[in-house]
């Protein structure tokens, strides 16, 4: 038997081979994305949405739908350079709501991931932290989000404050009870099996508590966005200034239903891309999980 | 199959000596006791491959919990080369890296490369730095036939390299006693086949003593040097059969009349406990 030298491929070992890489691989993605149904179907879909809301609001006005505004006056409205009701792409105003929104929710994410996640974490690592919060967690994470409204207000001074407050909570609640169960999640036999390798207690905290919550954090994360976004706009609609939910209900105050409904849009759009960063940055700190699902095929 | 490597001085070499004295584990999973293990000994040399065999649930991995530190027990002692890991006062052992455990179904960290947990051991410890755990960790994977998988993750590369890794992983701690927990389950007879070749070969070059629990009867002659069948729950020794089939040790040998024998041997013993087990029907525990 001869002497193996590392690095060198060695009789009946099949060197593994790479996934192409740079812009072979975008080339390869770009290809498999158009050649199945996916695009197609997602265009399909889109397009008998529009074609529904145009049918039933401008075509036939069906009873119940005739106030509201179809496609054709909304896109009209949210694409023209002189809209009539004061709101489309090329006004400042537009993307001041949006901005003003997007910060609350930077804010309210922020605070309530920085908050959420440490405690969740040390709720499944350490019983003596969750005996102690878990109870009082569970009874004050039913209250909805509108109850917290009146004292939200009288807490805080101002309009950030209150609506940024908001978000926060309904975004924690979600936050720690999955960071809770990803630590749950977690086979008793990595805790042991770093154990037998000499890992203290501390070191079993970052090394295995830590990334092998990962994958549910992240799962309440995007969560928790979309229910902070979910808050907001609740929050910005009964003590807000300016914002996409505040924008919603001054156009109803003022019986305009165009700018409404560009702001329900605006929402979606803004409150999916937002879910996609989360997504994005999950995705770049657990490539572990990434590259173990892709070979599944998923 | 990897050639046999520069034999590495190994500090631990001749240690992992492991007695077992009269252990007795009782459960209480429901306020109802429920005895596990009953007034159990064993003596296994340092250096033996000692193959644990029984009927699901007998209480097997009760007591290797036991050695590795996961489980305490209720009465009686456990010894490593002379020094006592638990007993009266200390139900308890500590977990170390002198008795490295390889899992059923496989605990390498999904979040790091094959490299890094297989360099996790000395890392943590204290005893490389990062820089040198990786290279050595390297080294050692090659020499188990994994040159090129280092910087992948255990859920890019096939379960029986998962496995080898796992058990150099172990390895690379310089462990006196190795525990493996039926490590080679859920693996198809071909895998299974040729993980047996690399555990002998790994064996062969660093002769650490191996507390190995299993079903499979072939497998436990094959691998070990006594074959111990366990009586079911509760857990007691019931026959020992020595393997004296010398080593090396390959695949031809599973053809031999004196294979052939020898499993019989333990199949007798082993049956009649499966019989006793199906009928008990106890769930297996943890």
């Amino acid at each position: 038997m001869s002497e193996p030298v590392a690095g060198q491929p060695q009789p009946g070992v099949t060197p593994v081979q790479g996934p192409p890489a740079g812009l072979g691989m975008f080339l390869y993605k770009a290809r498999k994305n158009l050649t199945g149904s996916t695009p197609y179907l997602m265009m399909g879909g889109i397009g008998l949405w529009l074609l529904t809301w145009w049918l039933l609001c401008e075509v036939f006005s069906v009873p119940r739908f005739e106030k509201m505004p179809g496609p054709v006056a909304v896109l009209s409205e949210l694409f023209s350079v002189e809209p009539f009701l004061g709101i489309s792409v090329f006004t400042q105003e537009y993307y001041q709501h949006i901005y003003l929104s997007c910060r609350r929710i930077f804010f309210a994410f922020m605070i309530a991931t920085g908050l959420g996640v440490p405690l969740g974490l040390f709720m499944g690592w350490s019983k003596t932290v969750r005996d102690y919060a878990f109870p009082i967690l569970e009874t004050v994470r039913p209250i909805p989000i509108l109850a917290w409204v009146p004292l939200a207000i009288l807490m805080f001074a101002g309009f950030e404050a209150p609506v940024i407050y908001l978000a926060t909570l309904a975004s924690f609640f979600v936050t720690t009870l999955n960071t809770l169960l990803g630590v749950d999640s977690i086979d008793e036999s990595y805790f042991r099996a770093a154990g037998c390798l000499g890992a203290k207690r501390r070191h079993i905290f970052w090394h295995v508590v830590v990334p092998g919550s990962m994958p549910f954090i992240f799962t309440g994360l995007q969560i928790s966005i979309g229910v902070a976004w979910f808050s907001l706009v609740a929050a910005e609609m009964v003590s807000g200034d300016g914002g996409l939910g505040y924008l919603i209900v001054d156009a109803y105050m003022n019986n305009v239903t165009v700018p409404m409904v560009i702001g329900m849009i605006t929402l979606g759009f803004v409150g999916w891309i937002t879910s996609a960063l989360v997504r994005l940055v999950g995705n770049r700190l657990m490539q572990w999980r990434v590259r173990a699902l892709a070979l599944e095929g998923r | 199959m990897a050639a046999v490597g520069t034999v590495p001085a190994r500090e631990n070499a001749g240690k992992g000596a492991i007695s077992i004295r009269n252990v007795t584990k009782i459960y209480d999973p429901e306020g109802v006791n429920v005895l596990a293990v009953d007034d159990c000994s064993l003596e296994i040399a340092a250096g033996e491959v000692c193959m644990i065999v029984g009927p699901s649930g007998c209480g097997k991995t009760t007591l290797l919990s036991a050695i590795a530190g996961f489980h305490s027990i209720t009465f009686g002692e456990i010894y490593l080369d002379g020094e006592l890991l638990c007993g009266p006062g200390k139900p308890l052992a500590d977990q170390g890296a002198d008795r490295v455990v390889v899992f059923q179904n496989g605990a390498l960290f999904p979040w790091m490369s094959l490299a890094d947990n297989v360099a996790y051991g000395p890392t943590v410890q204290g005893r490389l730095n990062k820089t040198q755990a990786r290279e050595k960790a390297l080294d050692m994977l090659a020499e188990a036939g994994l040159a090129d998988v280092g910087d992948k993750f255990p859920g890019e590369v096939s379960s029986g390299m998962a496995r080898r890794a796992e058990i150099v992983r172990a390895l690379i701690n310089d462990p006196k006693v190795l525990l493996l927990d039926e490590p080679y389950r859920a693996m198809d007879a071909l895998t299974k086949s040729i993980m047996h070749e690399a555990l002998l070969e790994m064996y062969d070059r660093t002769k650490v003593t191996i507390f190995f629990i299993t079903h499979d009867l072939e497998e436990s002659i094959f691998l070990g040097d006594r074959v111990v069948v366990m009586t079911t729950r509760p857990c007691r020794t019931k026959k020992i059969v020595e393997v004296n089939i010398p080593r090396p040790r390959d695949y031809h040998i599973l053809s031999s009349e004196e294979f052939r024998l020898l499993v019989d041997e333990a199949n007798e013993a082993v049956h009649e406990e499966a019989i006793k087990a199906f009928e008990a029907g106890e769930r297996e525990l943890a």
